[in-house]
């Protein structure tokens, strides 16, 4: 198994500073609808780099969901200026820079698992060997070799996921944006799937920006912690985490893991996010 | 998968729909109309005399909408009510045996849900044909059951009843049976260790429950018995009722009629289910605005 | 599963039989002993099936019931005499059938074979073309949707005498009739369906810079579908019902509605019967045949999956 988020990591700390994934400066964004107006995030500064793994965490309203769609172009920022790989995020999302996970597995249930993987690769237009090839790699990669040819309905939540995750990696994104994915999950669920997505992102070097409300998953799974407060939404703090990259689900007990989430939740106190 | 609001600022959309309609229809009239006035008109008829022709046949291929309203108007407002030059009559005539079959088909589909979820016999052999009748053309029925109940000395608005009740039965008993058992088991089990009988059941939580299926039932109930009763009023030469116009209209090729009587059966229809949609806001009012 | 409804419905079937054959016989008393085990031993199989489970117990139930009913009106109908021209008898309705096949064909022909599929498929198609085409304009939506289910909840059979006005006696008038009726459903329900597509799912065919075309023909169509099978499944009925009340208002020497309007007035009601039953069995499938495709078509459905 290489370790390619790892080589690529060392490489962007021997190269110096490259071309950040996303460049965040002053972005804000304010939602006008029925007489009011909620500033969903005020002036946000961020710096992703390649190869990071960066999760956005906070309260409700936090605007961490709005920032990872604005960075996605599903919406637009009032003001500030956001660029993705060095282009605006619409002309990112154009050139299909990215991958998208939701919070619900969003399959189509009229198409089987490995057609569902295959639904960007169509659009894209990747020829049909190659399209079918390609699936079939990230279902074994998500282990569901055996699910290929089952329908969404027939797979419990945490393997429609895996398959929503399989979708977002099939046309090989350099930057995977991913919004509570595995929320709508057991513990123990969720617990496995975090060990698969850090496998996962250590085998592939995607830059990953991860939306969660749960602390011990961003410590688990990120190189830095981005935590947010609401009204307006804004960050308090962002937290390099300095755990090894080859992590376990025994980490959790460590305290150097006890030590990183201790911070986390005083920046979270800070921002008054259990008031 | 969310659900669409599509209703949100209808009334000017739907306005200016409306007034299009109306000037392609005025076009359309022209267009209708054209060849039939070119025949008889004078040789040196102006386009505006031509165009102004074609609003004004009197027995015109497609009558302009101002010809339709003066008819209307004049059926309407210069007779007395009970007069049978007065539409006003007609739709009476068709909405009292429309009424009248709604009416036993509530009271009868009512029953017979009850019945269907209550005894398992009734729901496995008679439920399937309710069902399967809704997708026969019932309809059809109508001449004969007319002309049967004609023979027994039975005319007027019992063969129209009849035939309206038969046609709004069975979307009533679907809906109601749907509605009885719309209920959570978890609902049911409670009422259980209360120690509740089927009809404290029935009482308390099936019929307040199926209150909600019930009235979408009814408003498609409604629709059939109208159209039941209309055309219950073709097989026999009927005299009143808006069918009965409908069709006096085709036979003296009174098209201006036709549209007049059609545009009341569909005004009258309308009536029909804004008075179903009254009632349901009437009741869901009792139980906190929603049913 | 259980032996006993069967045999009970054997034995029922058969003492039907032999009270009908018994009462052609005259023998009145015979008659009453064969149809009194006949209704004891189907209502037992009845009760039996339905307390059983599995496909074919369900099955058996209504069409016992049905079968039953069948033989009651038989018996009653001869029995107490009662007049031909108030309620034929099965029999008699059955032997108009076998008499008048051909007629009966060329009805059938003029009625479903071209006014209904002819209008079936003009309405639908128009329906579903101008669903697409107002899909992209919120505006035309507003506007037409709610006089499309107005229009839907008026008696639109009424156009007829105006159809055969502008398109003369034969099935084009009552194709006209059947296209209107089918029209407004299909609008109505195409724009629902389209709107299916959740919100999720429509964000991530934007990730993939879809076009507009692309998410039309690969997220909405198929999410629409459920929708536009309950247009077409009402639509099949609603067709067969315009066809035949539109030839209630006059028609050539031809057609199922005209039958059944002009031998009603002649009192040849087994003739009458006869046709009602094409007209039935002629709803019956193309609806039962509409509801196999959906079922092929829309499989993923969770109304079909059964509630997990």
């Amino acid at each position: 198994m290489t370790d390619a988020a790892l080589l690529s990591l060392e490489a962007n700390k021997a190269a110096g500073p490259a071309p950040a994934v996303v460049a965040a400066r002053g972005v804000s964004l304010v939602f006008e609808g029925g007489g009011h107006r909620v500033t969903a995030l005020a002036g946000v500064d961020l710096t992703i780099a390649a190869g990071d793994f960066v999760s956005l965490i906070g309260p409700s309203g936090c605007g961490k969901t709005t920032l990872l769609r604005a960075i996605a172009d599903l919406e637009r920022p009032s003001s500030g200026e956001l660029l993705v790989n060095g282009m605006t995020p619409s002309e990112a999302r154009k050139r299909r820079s990215y991958g998208y996970v939701f919070q619900a597995p969003a399959l189509y249930p009229w198409r089987s698992v490995v057609r569902n993987v295959m639904l960007p690769l169509e659009i894209m237009g990747v020829p049909r060997a190659e399209r079918l090839a390609r699936a079939r790699h990230y279902l074994d990669l998500v282990g569901l070799r055996e699910f290929t040819h089952k329908f969404p309905w027939q797979l419990s939540g945490g393997m429609q996921q895996r398959v929503s995750i399989a979708r977002a990696l099939a046309f090989e994104p350099k930057l995977l944006l991913m919004d509570e994915p595995f929320g709508a999950l057991d513990e123990i669920t969720r617990d496995r799937l975090n060990l698969h997505l850090h496998e996962l992102w250590r085998r592939t070097a995607t830059t990953v920006v991860f939306v969660t409300h749960s602390i011990s998953e961003a410590v688990f799974l990120s190189t830095r912690i981005v935590v947010m407060s609401a009204r307006p939404g804004r960050i308090v703090e962002i937290i390099d985490n300095d755990l090894p990259v080859s992590r376990d689900l025994g980490l959790r007990e460590t305290p150097a893991f006890l030590a990183v989430a201790r911070r986390v939740r005083e920046a979270l106190r800070a921002g008054h996010s259990y008031d | 998968m969310r659900r669409p609001s599509e209703r949100d600022g209808a009334t000017w959309p739907v306005i200016v729909v409306i007034l299009a309609l109306i000037g392609v229809w005025y076009v359309g009239a022209i267009l209708l109309n054209g060849p039939q006035v070119r025949e008889q008109a004078a040789e040196d008829a102006s386009f505006r005399d031509f165009v102004v022709q074609t609003w004004s046949m009197e027995r015109p291929v497609l009558p302009a909408p101002h010809q339709i309203a003066a008819e209307l108007a004049q059926s309407l407002f210069t007779h007395s009510v009970t007069s049978p030059r007065n539409l006003l009559y007609h739709a009476w005539v068709t909405v009292s045996a429309a009424l009248a079959g709604l009416g036993i088909a509530l009271a009868l589909g009512l029953l017979l849900a009850v019945g269907i979820v209550h005894i398992r016999v009734l729901d496995r052999s008679l439920m399937p044909w309710v069902i399967a009748s809704q997708t026969v053309p019932v309809l059809a029925i109508a001449p004969m059951v007319v002309v049967v109940l004609g023979n027994l000395g039975i005319t007027g608005l019992l063969p129209k009843a009849a035939i309206s009740g038969y046609l709004a039965f069975f979307p009533i008993t679907v809906g109601m049976v749907k509605g009885l058992r719309a209920p959570d088991p978890l609902q049911i089990d409670l009422l259980r260790t209360y120690d509740a009988r089927p009809w404290q059941i029935l009482s308390l939580l099936r019929f307040p429950a199926s209150l909600g299926f019930l009235f979408p039932s009814l408003r498609v109930a409604m629709t059939l018995a109208l159209v039941g009763a209309i055309v219950a009023e073709l097989p026999t030469g009927a005299q009143a009722g808006l069918g009965a116009r409908l069709l006096a209209g085709s036979y003296y090729g009174q098209t201006i009629q036709i549209w007049a009587a059609l545009f009341m059966a569909a005004v009258t229809s309308m009536l029909g289910l804004a008075a179903v949609s009254l009632t349901e806001a009437l009741v869901a009012q009792r139980r906190g605005g929603r049913l | 599963m259980k032996r006993a409804p069967l045999y009970w419905a054997t034995l029922g079937l058969i003492a039907a039989t032999l009270a009908r054959w018994l009462m052609s016989a005259d023998k009145i008393g015979a008659t009453l002993a064969a149809a009194l085990i006949a209704v004891f031993a189907l209502f037992r199989a009845m009760v039996g099936f339905a307390r059983a489970e599995g496909w074919f117990a369900r099955l058996a139930t209504p069409v016992i019931f049905g079968l039953l009913l069948l033989w009651l009106w038989e018996m009653l109908v001869i029995g107490f005499a009662v007049p031909f021209v108030l309620l034929p008898p099965p029999s008699a309705i059955a032997r108009a059938f076998a008499n008048h096949l051909a007629l009966l064909a060329q009805d059938f022909a003029q009625t479903y074979l071209h006014a209904v599929i002819a209008g079936y498929a003009l309405g639908c198609g128009a329906g579903f073309l101008v669903a697409l085409a107002i899909d992209r304009s919120p505006f035309l939506k507003r506007g037409l949707l709610p006089m499309g289910n107005m229009i839907s909840a008026m008696p639109i059979v009424g156009i007829a005498p105006i159809m055969v006005m502008w398109f003369g006696f034969d099935w084009p008038s009552k194709a006209a009739v059947v296209v209107v009726m089918t029209f407004f459903p299909m609008l109505v329900n195409t724009t629902a369906g389209l709107a299916e597509a959740g919100t999720i799912e429509t964000d991530l065919m934007r990730t993939y810079a879809a076009s507009y075309g692309t998410t039309l023909l690969k997220l909405r169509l198929p999410a629409a579908l459920p929708h536009i099978f309950t247009a077409l499944k009402l639509n099949s009925t609603l067709a067969l019902i315009g066809a035949v009340v539109a030839e209630f208002f006059g028609t050539p020497i031809l057609g199922m509605g005209f039958r059944i309007s002009t031998e009603a007035a002649k009192m040849n009601l087994d003739l009458v019967w006869a046709t009602i039953t094409v007209a039935a069995l002629a709803g019956s499938l193309s609806f039962g045949a509409l509801a196999l495709l959906e079922r092929l078509i829309t499989f993923w459905h969770p109304s079909f999956r059964g509630s997990s």
